[in-house]
């Protein structure tokens, strides 16, 4: 089946198969393989992408489905320079990661929170953070890096 | 971890939905939110050949208010129900389903269908005595949410039948408590208290096939009996069974420990 996806900003037509998932279609298809893939059920998150700017699991959706939407995936997170997202640096400054196999996720994930609550407290944090499976950090670093974060956003807008 | 193939329908109305499923002779299935169904023919546990995606259908997600009831459309999504003011406890119950990026894709219509055991809104449709819309090759039919349930993830749907509509009847006193492991897992035990003019009603989910109302508990309350005995009542009533997640007197402990949770947010009755 033919459809149209805008990812990060850029509008594509691909050929998919129905069953095809729009994360196997964003990796294979479109080679950004940023966007992971753990459980392929719903339950680890590491496939969170935005879908009209809300965060979905694109292991649930099929790609015919996203027909004509707009998706942003990790790669469209970084500025227009190819530098790091505020949230990317916080990671790096506060071990939100290890291994990085869940990052692209809680990225998309803690990008959606802190644009819905911008002056989340550690509590909201971790609540809205539950859905994404991390097996190497602990999540102390990740809601320290969420919380750096939000504390720099309201300081820039302030 | 990948679906078989499937033919994918993407009709424009509920006739045209309706007439497919028809068709597909028992082989088709809805697609919604994709959140229940997608991960069953993933895992292969299903594998229907031809998918209905209802999500382009105009007019199903929409939220209607009386004086009574909400009335939400089929495909309103879970993020619709927790945001909106009108209807507090269907607002708090769709709150606990999941995560936000499952409640930004999961619809009230899906839930109910899919009837999980342990999930939030097939108790609050039985908890307030939700009216459910259904089409069908015949045109409408109107269902009492007790009746929709039949068992185990099995509702009194037809294979050719669609939700379209779902009437939560609003309640003048209510109470909420659930009991998971971790936020946004599925309930171990879920107690919803509804007052609708004299008396309360006491539901729980979790604890057997389909929600149930705990009427020995309620009798408790409508002969004066406190919140602790009708928690006691409730947890006595109950057939659960035990699996890995607890054990037979866990859960009645639990159930016991949430109808007393929910009926102190119920407040003192007038
Ligand atoms: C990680 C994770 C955690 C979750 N946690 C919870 C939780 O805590 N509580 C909870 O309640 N749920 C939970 N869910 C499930 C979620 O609520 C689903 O959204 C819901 O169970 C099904 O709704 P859906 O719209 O996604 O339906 P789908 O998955 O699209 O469909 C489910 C079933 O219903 C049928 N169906 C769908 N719409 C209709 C209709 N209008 N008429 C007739 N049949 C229809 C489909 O054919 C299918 O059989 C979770 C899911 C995941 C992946
Ligand atoms: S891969 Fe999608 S949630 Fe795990
Ligand atoms: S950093 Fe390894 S899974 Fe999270």
């Amino acid at each position: 089946m033919d459809v149209q996806l805008t990812v990060n900003g850029e509008t594509t037509r691909l050929d998919v198969e129905p069953r095809r998932t729009l994360a196997d279609a964003l990796r294979e298809d479109l080679g950004l393989t940023g966007t992971h893939l753990g459980c392929e059920h719903g339950v680890c998150g590491a496939c969170t992408v935005l879908v009209d700017g809300a965060p979905a699991r694109a292991c649930l959706m099929f790609a015919v489905q996203a027909d004509g939407a707009d998706v942003t995936t990790v790669e469209g997170l970084q500025d227009d320079d190819g530098g790091l997202h505020p949230l990317q640096e916080a990671f790096v400054a506060h071990h939100g990661l290890q291994c990085g196999f869940c990052t692209p996720g809680m990225l998309l994930t803690a990008a959606h929170l802190l644009e819905t609550h911008p002056d989340a407290d550690r509590e909201t944090i971790r609540a809205e953070m539950a859905g994404n499976i991390c097996r190497c950090t602990g999540y102390q670093g990740i809601v320290d890096a969420v919380q750096a974060a939000g504390r720099d956003q309201s300081r820039s807008s302030t | 971890m990948k679906c078989a193939p499937f033919d994918y329908v993407r009709p424009s109305s509920v006739e045209e939905a309706v007439t497919t499923l028809r068709q597909a002779a028992g082989d088709g299935k809805i697609l919604a939110g994709g959140q229940s169904l997608v991960p069953v023919m993933a895992m292969r546990m299903a594998r229907p050949s031809v998918l209905v995606d209802v999500n382009r259908i105009p007019g199903l997600s929409s939220v209607e208010v009386d004086a009574r009831a909400l009335r939400v459309g089929a495909l309103t999504r879970h993020a619709l129900l927790e945001a909106q003011d009108e209807h507090p406890l269907l607002a708090e119950a769709a709150g606990w389903i999941g995560h936000t990026a499952i409640r930004t894709r999961g619809t009230a219509g899906g839930s109910l269908a899919h009837a999980d055991p342990s999930a939030e809104l097939p108790v609050v449709a039985v908890a307030t005595g939700a009216t459910v819309t259904v089409a069908g090759p015949d045109g409408l039919r109107e269902l009492d949410a007790a009746d929709l349930f039949t068992g185990m993830m099995t509702t009194a749907l037809a294979d050719d039948e669609m939700i379209t509509s779902v009437r939560f009847p609003r309640p003048d006193r209510w109470g909420f408590a659930e009991f998971a492991r971790r936020h946004g897992d599925f309930a171990l035990v879920t107690a919803v208290v509804t007052g609708f003019g004299d008396g309360l009603r006491v539901t729980l989910g979790g604890v057997s096939a389909a929600p149930v109302r705990a009427h020995a508990a309620e009798e408790v309350l409508a002969g004066g009996g406190t919140a602790r005995d009708a928690a006691q009542a409730a947890s006595q009533e109950i057939e659960p069974t035990a699996d890995l997640h607890g054990s037979v007197p866990f859960r009645r402990a639990m159930a016991a420990e949430m109808v007393r949770r929910a009926l102190a947010r119920v407040g003192p009755g007038e």
